[in-house]
């Protein structure tokens, strides 16, 4: 591994770290989209920035562009209090037109100006380590690694002194303004943070990279864990992963670093998203299909309560008075008998003492619709589940 | 060149009249379909489809290895759709919002687009110069066979939309409703999601991945701003695409180093401005309007009302009282009293003022009906 190798993962994690992190935050706070808004609108800063500059790393253009950032989302909150369209549509329609803009600069100086819209919107991690920081002749690595190594310190050093407030403000916001932390401040304090980060990972890694690098590890730690610092933690270890892996995938197929690293993230998030324990997709069907067999079990049970006639218990009979197809018949015969609550002789079904029972218990939950208390009831009873 | 110039080249030069058809065309299906995305609080994925729509181009592409830009639209069309219902898995199955999951299918597939992209690019002997205009469109790339295709599926969505046009509005309305009548609500809203993606793919070629949404959202939200009735919406949002289309062509055609798609943005967003601004009904500016005559009629009848109750304890209502008794209520000022003056309520006599008989009135019944003029 050469040095630059070594340098292109260093600045991939370190960005990934500093996404990451507001990141967590905007998708619990169902801001998501800002972050893809704030991507494209601060092309315009960025070029005005570079006009003035002529160089992608100063100070000066990461501010001018992170104002374009705030400038966005107040743009945005701003048509979305007139109420004249919501605020989905305030988002799609305000960072289209920035970004426009920031393309017709672009084209109106392209003589003068070396700055490229792909360039801009997909980033080249291969060439971060070419542009070294030099003070005076002393070699300090290349510039984005400082640039986005700064913004993470920032960032760290905010979420450790601001990690109660943000974790109020995020999941009560009425709590927390009654406590006296300024919404307002958190809100755009977050913002901010936000909209530097996007900018000082924007060069190395391209606007659409830092959009994925914010959501995805988020989104995918949020399918496995409740615990914010626990998401925090699994966004961050998903963010680093990708980058040194998608580094490698792009090195093995000679295609874009910002791209593969894209992918891993989402293939993690697919992984994740069909096995997630409890919530992934897998997991989330097998549950509906349980409790879809279970309720069929108890609509079967309390029609068994209610008649005593025999050709209303015979086996044949649920197939047309139910309506139930034969399988899903059978399947929910099956887990009655398994679980002991039926008798059936002659074709001729019966409730056992323990399916009588749980009938009556069950329509006393019914009737008086207390939560939680249906699994409860189901753990005393089932010895299979449906 | 001015504008006769320039109208007159429209229809004899081959490139602008192509360019410009198709995209009045594409403005036209956007805008139109726009409004129910707008409507269905489904604005940004047309953003998400767009981008997801790229890897189906270059996998397209990979497959066939062709350049010809209707199987690179299957391809995208294709992706795009698989976006959709996965965005819709992901809000469905799990408990990740709307935002996170359009945002993640988004970035992602777009990731996934670009690394298919710069892999196709190294590889030796590929003629793949051009995808990369799918990025950021290119409408000087249209021939006349994409405005043929435009306008072919631009009427086949007319026909469905006219065709279905109840369900359409029905569902847009009222989904419970619309499946509490029998209509199979499922089929209706994968028709016109599927519609959406189609013309989001469309534009693909002309305006780009990246500001695709705009041309599907701008008209719509400007058309929505001059109107309350679906058909009508629909209606302006088809002109304002299609007009968006036409100005933004001429636009960047009179000027150097201007690509046709951001633009053709740019246009909308100003008629989004200029509706915001100017609407009648919804408009800011007749919206502050009415605001501070509301607030000015209600001063006056706070005024009127003081003085009733001054007024009322006197056997003769028009006995007068001196102006300076008004200063005890703040809201008071010369142009109200004038106003009043001349609404014949009040009469002035230097420093005194009476209740005129219909003042007297007005007042006592100001709060038991509203007249015309401060609805």
């Amino acid at each position: 591994m050469s040095s630059a190798q070594i340098e292109i993962q260093l600045i991939a994690s370190i960005a990934a770290i500093a996404c990451a992190i507001p990141g967590t935050f905007l998708v619990l706070r169902k801001m998501a989209m800002i972050s893809d808004a704030i991507s494209h609108s601060i092309l315009p800063g960025i070029v005005i920035g570079f006009f003035i500059t002529h160089d992608l790393n100063s100070p000066l253009l990461i501010l001018l562009a992170a104002i374009t950032g705030i400038i966005t989302v107040i743009l945005v909150e701003y048509i979305q209090k007139t109420g004249l369209v919501k605020e989905d549509t305030a988002i799609g329609l305000v960072f289209p037109a920035l970004f426009s803009i920031g393309v017709i600069m672009i084209a109106k100086n392209a003589n003068d100006v070396h700055l490229d819209v792909d360039a801009v919107l997909l980033g080249e991690l291969a060439f971060a380590p070419f542009d070294r920081f030099i003070v005076p002749d002393v070699d300090l690595g290349p510039k984005s690694l400082w640039v986005i190594g700064c913004i993470l310190i920032v960032t760290i050093g905010l979420l450790f002194a601001f990690f109660k407030e943000l974790k109020v403000s995020t999941f009560d916001a009425g709590l927390a303004a009654s406590l006296g932390f300024s919404p307002a401040i958190m809100h755009y304090g977050l913002m901010s943070i936000s909209s530097i980060t996007t900018v000082g990972a924007f060069d190395a890694v391209g606007a659409i990279l830092v959009v994925a690098l914010m959501i995805a590890p988020a989104a995918t730690a949020y399918l496995l864990t409740n615990n914010l610092k626990r998401m925090l933690a699994y966004a961050i270890s998903f963010g680093v992963f990708s980058a040194i892996s998608g580094y490698w995938v792009a090195h093995w197929l000679d295609a874009s670093i910002s791209g593969s690293i894209t992918t891993m993230l989402g293939l993690i998030f697919l992984l994740v998203y069909l096995f997630a324990p409890s919530r992934g997709i897998i997991a989330v069907l097998y549950r509906e299909k349980q409790q879809r067999t279970e309720v069929s079990l108890l609509t079967f049970l309390l029609h068994l309560k209610n008649h005593n006639e025999e050709e209303e218990r015979h086996v044949n009979h649920l197939n047309e008075h139910i309506n139930w197809q034969k399988v899903r018949s059978k399947t929910v015969l099956e887990l009655a008998l398994k679980n002991n609550m039926i008798l059936i002789e002659n074709n001729i079904v019966s409730l056992t003492e323990k399916g009588d029972d749980f009938t009556s218990q069950a329509i006393d939950y019914i009737i008086t619709n207390e939560d939680a208390e249906i699994e409860h009831m189901k753990d005393d009873f089932f010895l299979f589940r449906g | 060149m001015n504008i006769i110039e320039y109208i007159e080249l429209v229809f004899t030069d081959y490139t602008l009249r192509t360019i410009t058809l198709g995209t009045a065309i594409l403005g036209a299906v956007t805008g139109m379909l726009g409004s129910f995305a707008v409507l269905r609080k489904q604005s940004l994925l047309g953003d998400a489809i767009s981008h997801a729509a790229l890897p189906g181009i270059a996998i397209a592409f990979l497959l066939t290895g062709a350049k010809d830009s209707n199987v690179l639209l299957l391809g995208a069309l294709v992706s795009g759709l698989i976006g959709t219902f996965w965005i819709r898995g992901i809000i469905t199955k799990t408990h990740l919002k709307s935002d996170t999951a359009l945002g993640l299918i988004l970035s992602l597939f777009f990731g996934f687009g670009m690394l298919l992209l710069t892999f196709i690019q190294k590889q030796p002997n590929a003629n793949q110069a051009g995808l990369d205009k799918y990025l950021f469109g290119q409408a000087a790339t249209l021939v006349e066979s994409d405005v043929w295709m435009m306008a072919i599926v631009t009427g086949i969505c007319l026909i469905i939309l006219l065709l279905f046009w109840k369900e359409f509005k029905m569902l847009l309305f009222d989904a419970d409703f619309t499946k509490t009548l029998g209509f199979n609500t499922k089929t209706i809203d994968v028709l016109i999601t599927s519609f959406i993606v189609l013309a989001i793919v469309l534009g693909l070629q002309t305006v780009g991945v990246v500001l695709m949404s705009a041309m599907l959202l701008a008209p719509a939200a400007a058309a929505r701003q001059w109107t309350n009735s679906l058909g009508k919406m629909v209606f302006l949002s088809a002109i304002f695409g299609a007009l968006s289309g036409v100005f933004g062509t001429a636009v960047s055609a009179t000027q150097n180093n201007l690509s046709t798609g951001p633009v053709i943005v740019i246009i909308a967003s100003v008629f989004v401005l200029v509706s915001f601004i100017f609407s009648p009904s919804r408009g800011l500016l007749f919206k502050q309007i009415r605001f501070i005559k509301n607030r000015r009629d209600l001063k006056l009848n706070k005024t009127l009302a003081f003085m009733y109750n001054i007024a009322e304890t006197h056997e003769d209502i028009s006995h007068p009282h001196t102006i300076k008794i008004l200063n005890n209520f703040q809201g008071f000022t010369r142009g109200t009293l004038q106003k009043l003056v001349n609404k014949n309520y009040v009469t002035l006599e230097g420093n005194m003022w009476s209740l005129t008989k219909e003042g007297f009135k007005a007042a006592s019944n100001l709060y038991n009906h509203q007249t015309e003029e401060h609805e």
